[in-house]
């Protein structure tokens, strides 16, 4: 996608990443602010199931042409699912960041956790 | 920050902008990766306006910049170009340049923008024992790069002008003003390079683009130029680095007597113990520059420039490695961030290169 867009459903992290809250699971990814930024996604690397994520800690890679950057988790928790077509076709981080560009899901340590991070319009105003 | 006469129609265009050594740049317009593939695929055109241009004219140019510079200048017949290296006594590289006859005794020389203030000085120093005039003609020119197999066919058409052929240079008339257009590139492919008036630098550029040439910025510029296996200035050579491990002895003669031809052939008698190597990931990893190069326990040499190759799919670089461990087909390891990559060392270009059209 080619304007910026931060969906009202989800929960923002500063370091550019988003989850999107289900229950006691979360799926994770970065923000349409963070991929422009890279520049084309050409490469992907994630944990694996059954991984610990703790927040504030890089729990992947993604890497683009020219930069490679760490991905911060936004909660903690273990990780139940991973999106295993980025490794294939990385750039759905560009095209879809919020839908196809998933990168994790997991079942949060600590669901209390949610309430530190941002919504869509204080993370958009922590851009301007 | 310093802008080209292009930046207004840059950023018109949407081109993401990076600060390079005090230029404010396209990195990009719509991304690397289809610009790299249009310029291997069609032809690219790219903003250069930020490299620098000296001149030098006067009975004593010759023998000048055969004392300034390594390779063998009495070889450029007029309207020819010859790449280029300026170094310390020490034979350090203080930049790499292409240097163009204009006439007899009138040669452009073109420089990289962060050391064109390092290469005035050392003209303005050695040129004092000659009978010349050195000139810093930076502003006199926008710089566009046209690359790519249909590049020459879309140059000529468009501007209506004959161009010189590969590695030679001619002076033109483009927009009704001088202009001096040169068979050279940066990306492997065939082309020109354009020194025109700034002036009607955007109406050339519209004209260009008009005509099918897709804009490219310096991403696609840096994975084309690793691709090919050029050197870039600040990565894989450096004051600290010497032509012969550089594998740049082939743009030194030493009989010319140039500053640092002593040391040059030290270097070359007794070989050095590093040399640059081109290489190529299997597998995932994407190199960049600083990442170190092992083999087995040992660390036996530096990514010197890294980069995903958009032709290739995969990681590709350069690095210094120890000396018996050049040949093609050597298998050395790349540490990207703590994960160790296989690398495969091969010979340059890296890509496949189709059939050239002259």
């Amino acid at each position: 996608m080619s304007e910026p867009s931060y969906p009202d459903d989800l929960r923002y992290h500063p370091e550019h990443d988003w989850a999107r809250i289900d229950g006691d699971e979360a799926t994770l990814g970065v923000t349409w602010y963070a991929q422009d930024s890279l520049g084309e996604v050409v490469f992907y690397d994630g944990p694996e199931v059954g991984a610990q994520v703790s927040k504030d800690e890089p729990y992947a890679e993604v890497e683009s042409v020219k930069a490679v950057s760490d991905v911060i988790a936004p909660l903690s928790g273990e990780v139940v699912a991973v999106n295993e077509s980025l490794t294939d076709a990385p750039e759905a981080v560009n095209a879809d960041p919020y839908e196809t560009g998933w990168m994790v899901r997991i079942r949060m340590a600590d669901p209390a956790e949610v309430d530190t991070l941002m919504d869509s319009a204080s993370y958009a105003a922590s851009l301007e | 920050m310093r802008t080209t006469p292009l930046h207004r129609i840059h950023l018109e265009a949407g081109a993401k902008m990076i600060g390079f050594h005090g230029w404010e740049m396209p990195v990009y317009y719509d991304g690397i990766r289809d610009e790299h593939i249009a310029v291997r695929t069609h032809a690219g055109i790219f903003d250069v306006s930020h490299m620098g241009q000296i001149e030098v004219e006067g009975p004593g140019s010759t023998a000048c910049l055969q004392r300034l510079l390594t390779n063998d200048i009495s070889r450029i017949e007029i309207g020819g170009a010859q790449y280029s290296l300026l170094l310390t006594e020490d034979a350090g590289v203080i930049d790499d340049v292409f240097v163009y006859r204009l006439g007899g005794d009138r040669y452009l020389i073109v420089t990289n923008v962060g050391n064109h203030h390092d290469d005035l000085t050392q003209f303005g120093l050695v040129s004092r024992d000659f009978d010349v005039h050195v000139r810093d003609v930076g502003d006199s020119y926008a710089m566009l790069a046209v690359q790519g197999p249909h590049a020459r066919q879309v140059v000529g058409a468009t501007l209506h002008i004959d161009l010189p052929a590969r590695m030679h240079v001619a002076a033109r008339q483009i927009g009704r003003r001088p202009a001096i257009v040169c068979g050279t590139g940066y990306t492997g492919e065939d082309g020109v390079e354009l020194l025109i008036d700034p002036e009607i630098a955007p109406a050339v550029w519209a004209e260009l683009v008009d005509a099918g040439t897709v804009p490219c910025g310096l991403g696609a510029r840096d994975t084309l130029r690793l691709e090919a296996g050029y050197h870039l200035h600040g990565n894989d050579l450096t004051t600290e680095i010497d032509p012969i491990s550089a594998g740049l002895g082939w743009a030194c003669v030493e009989s010319t007597g140039f500053v640092g031809c002593d040391r040059v052939a030290v270097f070359r008698a007794n070989g050095t113990d590093e040399k640059l190597v081109a290489f190529t990931i299997e597998g995932d990893g994407i190199p960049r520059s600083g990442n170190p190069v092992l083999q087995g326990e040992e660390t036996v040499g530096e990514v010197s420039s890294g980069t995903f190759s958009p032709s290739l799919d995969i990681g590709i670089g350069m690095a210094y490695v120890r000396s018996d461990l050049t040949a093609p087909g050597t298998l050395l390891e790349v540490d990207v961030r703590g994960k160790r990559r296989t690398a495969r060392v091969s010979s340059k270009p890296l890509y496949p290169k189709t059939e050239e059209e002259t």
